[in-house]
């Protein structure tokens, strides 16, 4: 099979990256996984089994790990999951299971924009407008997001907008591709996004550019956030991120001379420990210009995950059911009961969060068996040595993947399952519009769909509910999710075929969805959005003379998350690097593609050294993709977001070491 | 429960109270403030004069539980039965006393200043309070000419305050150059162009000697005997810590109350803080330190373990137009260069820019930003931390150009789709942007790179011509 740009895929725009039109190659690749396999024993091979025997041995292991309670078992989902799939996996959890222990990848990735979103406007939408906006804006400011690498086809959006005489602000301690196109680059030292956006909300006040109006009319809590800021006066914001004044006042001054503007964030601002604050941060900024709900303006947060924003909404997150509801909620509950067809009191209460639920796990009262769906934890988990531990000390390791990755290696059983184009489904992309893919293949002989191996395993355990066929999950989803704040009530496989662009909520089948919120109001009690005083905190690791150096971490242009797929094509180039600074490469006597080992108190990696002028001197950038020895998360730290839990990916202290003899 | 008592309710005071409840919340804290107002942000001042901001704005709104006593003033202190009270009867116990009482302004003893209770002449104020504010702003809706009598920080602040007002304003520094504490003496000479350029006068060289005028102000008489006409004078002349509490204690001070790195004085259960507090024998006048010494002494009154070793100054001018940044010892020239020390300057006074950078043994020991301050951030973080420094000075000096003709190298990745590079373009021979489509699949993903590699082709096309002809 081949791929086209032809249609509307993914992120929306026109086009397909490299990435995107060579994941054909894995469809049919020699590395595609198709049989079960199961290993008799611990360090033993892994041996293909039929079906029957795999999911017989997981349904024996489930049933020993639950004997003193159901929480004996964990589920860990995937971002990449349809919504078909991730609303059947948390029922599942919930319902075959009856664990409180699920939780899934995405809560490393979009967890802080989500809580920062919820607190603001009482619902978690990434971009609350639709992507064609972007084209239209006269200034758009993007914090820690480097898209003309990551996903190049929505770059058109913002080369649209320069072309039309808009200005784009990048946020990032590295001169990126997406720096290169920007008006203004400000590059602060990684961590410090939080202290910048008070700064920047300091210079509006001082220059008179709130919106005090809007102010008056859709907000509240503005005072506190006032007193906030005043502490962040130029100077100390300079000496903290090292952005000057006059940087600072250009970006303010773009961004509210704009009649349309946004504020876009991303994972570089997130991923810290104290990442809802710092979304928090560049939403207040927002609301003290007037921008979110009203036309052509906003703030949002970028996702590129194949399905960030779906898999967010039903139910494979530790603290909440379908249509973003919350499991604590008791409404929520006896809607999503009668749904299932359970008492509301069968539904097991809040679990672990992701990192919290690895580090649980095979030890004092944590799970001591996990069903693994669509992520490679390995790879993809901060402090990664210390989770492979966790991962290795499991009674039962079940591992559902399309090829062997990192996490499929060291499962006592691994499924191999369909892949996108070999079934139908769901997803729904950063704006909020669901998108309907349709099934263009027939799978390998021997490979199940993640739906067929949650029904086989239900079937086991004695518990219905649980069909093979996506439209009619998608069918219960919408009902699961009718009334929540994703609602999806009003779309169907139908409307989707025939063309139409929905974005939810979109409570009934003659709603045309809901591509900008707010317009009206907030979602939250009073329809006012909420400002919110937070305040930079001291750094989570501060660098030292040993550690001297702060580490940063992201994605390239070739590869895809923990690599588990894009490694496996070999026509996507690249490998494993640390970038560093040209000085600091000449001090240390470092040439370019030298091999390095990068450490940090938890983990080492060694890397090709990838000599630059676009990064700071005291930061080094390390991309996350590659397992092994080449882990980026062995060197991360496992600090978590009090609200998000999201852990610290971005800044981290670290060294670089020559290898010598 | 420990009871903390702070004497001061300013920049430090405010501060320490917020980093000591926010480390622990169940701490009993009493504040005594001599302001009636609550805590405010002094750092804003002359953005209120300058008409930037409402005074309402620059209140310090805590969010901490603490009881708060404004208005009131300490009489004194009994180390023995560890009590505070104050001149309105209120007698306060405490297990940890801090002393923030920060400083007052200077008013420098010069003939007519003041009458013979200690009034300042009618027309003449100190700029030190949100109330000195508010009576300068009033002052100056009747007032047509300003005299500042100090050009250093403040000063300058306060004519460029005034100068929105619509008054004319004169400055007078008796030093040989504005700034003089912070800058050399090229750099105030590239200052005081700025400052005249703003269509303020300034007079060097000679210090105020008398204030002219017996009712109201008329002006200020400096001592070779020049007159600056006004009426309306700002004293701007430093300020003295306000140790006034902590000497009748019988605690130990010099210029301000001695401390040790845990801004312990030589009471154990007393502290002190901020402009009063002498550490190391350097008293600061800045925000910063204060500001860094309240977390030290959060974090020891809490239990932890901290040190304060000191503070580096970083000086920058608050003023519209006049763009400062000093730190460090800047006073080395050109001429003192040696193995040890380098002196980096770049002056452009006709554009009023002068930088200049002053390093010891590859560490960044002094800096000036003068009219350009695009790369203080930079500057003060390798100044803040001593961090290597670039093998190129000018990038201290100069933010990096942006331009659109950025010369790519042969391996700089344009099509980041298809991972085509500059040197795959420029050797494809060809010549539009379709052929390099169909040759290097180039834009053909999500086209984000067309007009790079139009740029490309522009700029290698001729070359060709050249080539063949």
């Amino acid at each position: 099979m081949t791929l086209s740009s032809g249609g509307e895929i993914g992120a929306g725009p026109k086009g397909l990256c490299r990435k995107g039109w060579t994941a054909a190659s894995l469809l049919r690749s020699p590395e595609r996984l198709t049989s079960p396999m199961v290993r008799d024993r611990k360090g033993g091979p892994l041996v293909p089994v039929s079906w029957d025997v795999a999911l017989d041995r997981v349904v024996h292991g489930i049933r020993l790990a639950q004997a003193e309670t159901p929480d004996g078992v964990a589920v860990f989902g995937g971002g990449g999951l349809t919504n078909e799939k991730a609303y059947a996996l948390g029922k599942f959890a919930r319902v075959a299971l009856r664990t409180s222990q699920i939780d899934y990848n995405g809560r490393f990735c979009m967890s802080s924009a989500a809580a920062a979103g919820n607190r603001a406007f009482g619902v978690d939408r990434g971009l609350p407008f639709p992507l064609a906006d972007l084209a239209e804006a006269d200034c758009i400011l993007l914090v820690g997001s480097n898209p003309a690498e990551t996903m190049p086809p929505f770059v058109q959006y913002l080369t649209a907008m320069l072309d039309a005489g808009g200005d784009l602000v990048v946020v990032d301690p590295r001169r990126t591709p997406t720096a290169d196109l920007a008006t203004l680059h400000l590059g602060p030292q990684p961590g410090s996004d939080l202290a910048l956006a008070n700064g920047l909300l300091f210079l509006a006040l001082e220059e008179g550019l709130v919106d005090l109006e809007y102010l008056a009319a859709r907000t509240t809590g503005f005072e506190a956030v006032k007193a906030a800021v005043a502490g962040w006066w130029p100077s100390r914001v300079e000496r903290l991120t090292g952005v000057s004044e006059p940087d600072l006042r250009s970006a303010v001054r773009m961004l509210a001379s704009a009649e349309r503007a946004m504020i876009l964030t991303a994972r570089g601002a997130e991923q810290h420990a104290h990442g809802v604050d710092t979304a928090t941060a560049w939403l207040n900024l927002a609301l003290a210009l007037g921008l979110p709900g009203e036309p052509g303006s906003g703030w949002g947060t970028l996702t590129g995950q194949g399905n960030g924003q779906g898999g967010r909404e039903h139910g494979q997150r530790a603290d909440q059911l379908p249509g973003y509801r919350h499991i604590s909620d008791p409404a929520a509950r006896e809607h999503v009961a009668a749904v299932w067809g359970v008492e509301p009191s069968s539904i097991p209460g809040p679990g672990r969060s992701a990192y919290e639920l690895l580090d649980s796990l095979g030890g004092g009262g944590g799970p001591s068996a996990l069903l693994v769906f669509a992520s490679n934890p390995v790879v993809s988990a901060p402090n990664a040595r210390h989770v492979a531990q966790r991962l290795a000390s499991l009674d039962l390791l079940v591992v559902a993947d399309l090829v062997l990755s990192e996490t499929a290696a060291l499962a006592d059983v691994v499924l191999p399952t369909t892949q996108w184009a070999e079934e139908d489904g769901t997803t729904t992309n950063l704006e909020g519009r669901v998108l309907l893919r349709r099934r263009a293949m027939d799978p390998p002989e021997g490979v199940w769909s993640d739906l067929q191996i949650l029904n086989g395993l239900a079937a086991r355990l004695g518990v219905g509910g649980f069909p093979v066929e996506p439209e009619v999950v998608f069918e219960e989803l919408r009902r699961a999710s009718a009334g929540g704040i994703a609602d999806y009530a009003g779309i169907t496989y139908a409307r989707l075929n025939a063309g139409e662009n929905l974005h939810w909520p979109c409570p009934s089948t003659d709603h045309l969805g809901t591509p900008r919120l707010f317009l009206d109001g907030f979602a939250t009690p009073d329809g006012r959005a909420r400002f919110f005083a937070v305040d930079q905190p001291d750094e989570a690791e501060p660098v030292s003379q040993a550690f001297p150096l702060r580490l940063t971490t992201g994605r390239v242009a070739m590869q895809y998350q923990s690599g588990a797929q894009t490694r496996r094509i070999t026509s996507l180039p690249g490998d494993a690097f640390v970038e560093l600074h040209e000085d600091l490469a000449r001090r240390m006597g470092i040439v370019h593609g030298e091999r390095v080992k990068v450490s940090t108190v938890r983990g080492e990696a060694w890397l090709a050294a990838k000599v630059s002028d676009a990064i700071r001197p005291d930061t080094v950038f390390v991309p996350f993709h590659w397992a092994g020895k080449k882990r980026a998360n062995s060197l991360t730290g496992d600090w978590l977001d009090p609200i998000s839990k999201m852990p610290a990916f971005k800044a981290c202290a670290a060294r670089i070491d020559r290898i010598t003899g | 429960m420990t009871r903390v008592v702070v004497i001061g309710n300013g920049m430090a005071g405010s501060r320490l109270v917020e980093e000591l409840l926010r480390r622990d919340p169940t701490l009993e804290v009493t504040v005594f403030g001599a302001e009636q107002r609550p805590a405010y942000n002094r750092i804003l001042l002359s953005d209120v004069l300058a008409g930037k901001r409402p005074a309402a704005d620059v209140t310090l709104t805590s969010m901490a539980r603490a009881r708060r006593f404004l208005g009131s003033e300490v009489a004194g202190i009994d180390r023995v039965a560890k009590t505070v009270s104050t001149a309105d009867g209120i007698v306060a116990p405490y297990d940890v006393l801090v002393l923030a009482t920060g400083s007052d302004a200077i008013v420098p003893p010069v003939h007519g200043i003041a009458g013979p209770s200690g009034q300042l002449l009618d027309g003449v104020f100190v700029f030190r309070t949100l109330e000195d504010c508010d009576a300068i702003a009033a002052r100056a809706k009747r007032s047509t000419q300003a005299v500042v009598v100090g050009g250093g920080l403040l000063g300058l602040e306060a004519a460029r305050g005034l100068l929105q007002h619509g008054l004319g304003v004169d400055v007078v520094h008796g030093m040989a150059h504005l700034m003089d504490v912070q800058l050399d003496g090229a750099g105030g000479g590239v200052l005081r162009r700025s400052v005249e350029n703003l269509g303020v006068g300034v007079h060097l060289g000679s210090f105020a000697s008398r204030v002219l005028g017996s009712r109201s102000v008329t002006g200020v008489g400096l001592a070779d005997g020049r007159e600056v006409k006004g009426d309306l004078v700002v004293l701007a002349c430093g300020v003295r810590p306000n140790v006034g509490v902590a000497r009748s204690a019988g605690l130990a001070v010099e210029r301000g109350v001695l401390v040790d790195d845990q801004l312990r004085t030589d009471d154990p259960s007393v502290y002190a803080l901020g402009e009063c507090a002498q550490h190391r024998g350097e008293v600061y006048g800045l925000v910063a330190p204060a500001w860094e010494q309240a977390t030290v002494l959060a974090d020891v009154l809490t239990g932890r373990s901290a040190s304060y070793t000191g503070s580096r100054l970083i000086t920058r001018l608050k003023a519209m137009d006049l763009e400062v940044a000093a730190m460090g010892d800047t006073r080395p020239g050109i001429e003192d260069c040696d193995d040890e020390l380098e002196v980096v300057v770049y002056a452009d006074p006709v554009r009023y820019v002068y930088k200049k950078l002053v390093i010891r043994n590859g560490v960044l020991t002094g800096a000036l930003l003068l009219g350009d301050t695009s790369t203080a951030g930079v500057v003060s973080q390798a100044f803040d931390r001593g961090s290597a420094l670039p093998e190129d000075r000018s990038a201290l000096l100069f933010a990096p150009r942006r331009s659109a003709a950025v010369e790519l190298t042969d391996d700089a990745v344009v099509c980041t789709c298809n991972a085509v590079t500059a040197a795959h373009i420029r050797e494809s021979g060809c010549t539009t942007v379709p052929e390099v489509a169909l040759k290097t699949r180039a834009t053909t993903g999500c086209g984000g790179c067309t007009s790079v590699v139009k740029g490309l082709l522009a700029s290698c096309t001729p070359a060709l011509e050249r080539t063949v002809a």
